[in-house]
């Protein structure tokens, strides 16, 4: 294993600038391996122009995120799924 | 140091480097016979999106024309595709005309794999993820197709000069 | 203090320096005042950006070292000698500053004082920041959960909260503390300087059997190493939570 990536969890802030509800306790499937993960267990690349998650099983991308000034992308296409814990209102 | 995923550690024996045209047509090859075309000394200005500019740095590789010299092609766009699975795509004419190499050398020294080595494209009038690092074959397309950042956010051509950074910009 | 702590899009908001405290010769614990915070789990951290003149600007994140606390937050910043950001913060940043910060971030790598299971804490170096937090956080409310920590640092002059955690764990809560040096022992110190391994792992952390919930942080290669050994001395990986800082957040 490399020493180059962090946790999922360090990308809170960045998805909690887009998003009301925290998304890296949220759970979902990788698209390429099915292996179920939360956001925060994502391989997390943060030396580059955007936020890279990967999948701990085989390392394909499961989201990335590019933040430029007044506006957000967000390429979720790596995890299906995602389902999030929320309160009943 | 831009990566988007773990550093490939790719040996210089396995190593090799492929030319595909929009029929299909490849050519390829390996590290003896890459370093056996003329490799080429340049020093050029380097721009990264996110921050810096490094001026004045010496690269040493082959000239993309001296790859692409021969190569029956209409095709108009190119895409760059790495061991790791990265990609970033250009018009093909931006790596012709002494704009763009496969680099072997920084500084003198061999590109380590935390420097994109074996070799990366360089193309020092773009922006510095369009150099693609760990660089294994180029694509010639009839259509554009946006590569890994150019379809997340990032500008289709990514001039320095005119900032071209995010879409629309 | 289960009630969920993210309420809504997380913004940019402006802190004050309202002290700092020396934790050894690089770190420094950093105390904010921080207007309509709204609180934090123990094991969250901060996003905070520095802007130059010149309009760059660049972001870090640091764990939340206190537990909730009204407008009050403390961070502790190691130095990285090169680092761009953390000298600043932990070398030039004084008290009276404004700092902007992002937060409170994260809803996996917190502790629940409402979980009854045993805790195991490993921590890294500067790794032990947000395992602080979860035992001052134990400590406010009174929880009699059982706590383990294993506190892995270069050497005695590199350990933050020395005394704080000296005071927790005589105190009868169920608090166990052990260091393990990876470069300099204190004189008579019954083992010899070295990584945390194995044997050590088995020695003083809670064994599987007990379903303990284990929190591991510090640098990317400490974590990695330590979760592996977990794994493999049978701990469900499921139970194994992480947080890696980076390949050179703090030494350990
Ligand atoms: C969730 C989280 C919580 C953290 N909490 C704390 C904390 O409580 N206390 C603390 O002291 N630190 C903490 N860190 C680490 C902190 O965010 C910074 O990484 C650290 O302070 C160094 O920043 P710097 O700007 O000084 O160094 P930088 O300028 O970022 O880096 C210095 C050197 O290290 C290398 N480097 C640093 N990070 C990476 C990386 N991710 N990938 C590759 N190379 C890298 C750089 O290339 C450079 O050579 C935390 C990190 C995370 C993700
Ligand atoms: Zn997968």
């Amino acid at each position: 294993m490399t020493e180059d990536h962090i946790d999922g969890n360090a990308a809170g802030g960045a998805l909690s600038d887009v998003f009301a509800v925290d998304l890296t306790a949220a759970t979902g499937q990788c698209s390429s391996c099915a292996q179920s993960l939360a956001l925060a267990e994502a391989l997390l690349y943060t030396q580059a122009p955007g936020l890279i998650a990967r999948c701990p099983g085989c390392e394909e991308v499961v989201f990335r995120l590019v933040r430029g000034p007044g506006r957000a992308w967000l390429d979720m296409r790596g995890m299906t799924c995602v389902q999030f814990e929320l309160a009943d209102s | 140091m831009l990566s988007a995923g773990p550093t490939p550690q790719i040996s210089t024996e396995v190593w090799n480097f492929s030319v595909t045209t929009e029929t299909g047509e490849v050519r390829r090859w390996n590290w003896a016979e890459l370093n056996a075309l003329s490799v080429e000394r340049t020093t050029v200005d380097l721009h990264c999106v996110t921050k810096w500019s490094k001026l004045a740095t010496t690269w040493e590789g082959v000239s993309l024309d001296t790859l692409l010299d021969g190569v029956e092609t209409s095709a108009e766009y190119a895409v760059a595709s790495s061991y790791g699975g990265y990609t970033t795509n250009l018009p093909l004419e931006d790596l012709l005309d002494g704009k763009a190499w496969i680099a072997v050398r920084y500084d003198g020294e061999p590109l380590t794999p935390e420097h994109g080595g074996p070799a990366r494209l360089l193309v020092p009038h773009l922006y510095l993820w369009k150099s693609a690092k760990w660089v294994r074959g180029i694509r010639l397309l009839n259509d554009d197709e946006p590569g890994f950042w150019e379809s997340v956010g990032y500008h289709n051509y990514g001039d320095p000069w005119r900032e071209q950074r995010y879409w629309g910009d | 203090m289960a009630r969920a702590k993210i309420l809504g899009r997380l913004t940019w908001r402006v802190a004050t320096v309202a002290a700092v405290r020396d934790e050894t010769s690089s770190a420094r614990t950093i105390v904010l005042d921080v207007p309509d915070w709204p609180g934090h789990l123990p094991g969250q951290h901060v996003d905070v950006r520095l802007t130059a003149p010149d309009g760059y600007s660049t972001q870090r994140s640091y764990s939340i070292a206190s537990a909730p606390e009204g407008n009050r937050l403390e961070l502790t910043v190691d130095v990285l000698p090169d680092g761009e950001v953390s000298p600043y913060l932990a070398r030039v940043l004084s008290v009276g500053d404004p700092l902007e910060i992002r937060g409170p971030i994260g809803g996996w790598f917190v502790w629940d004082p409402e979980k009854p299971e045993p805790v195991q804490l490993i921590g890294g170096g500067s790794g032990v920041v947000p395992l602080m937090a979860m035992i001052r956080a134990r400590e406010t409310v009174g929880a009699q959960t059982p706590f383990r920590l294993l506190y892995s640092a270069r050497g005695p002059e590199t350990i933050f909260y020395r005394d704080e955690l000296r005071r927790s764990s005589e105190n009868g809560s169920g608090l166990s503390v052990t260091y393990a040096y990876t470069r300099e022992v204190p004189q008579g110190w019954e083992r010899p300087p070295g990584r945390v391994d194995a044997s050590l792992l088995t020695q003083i952390t809670w064994a599987p059997e007990q379903e303990p919930i284990s929190f591991v942080c510090g640098p990317t290669g400490f974590v990695e190493t330590v979760a592996d050994l977990l794994v493999s001395a049978g701990h469900d990986p499921a139970r194994i939570r992480t947080e890696r800082f980076g390949p050179s957040g703090g030494g350990s």
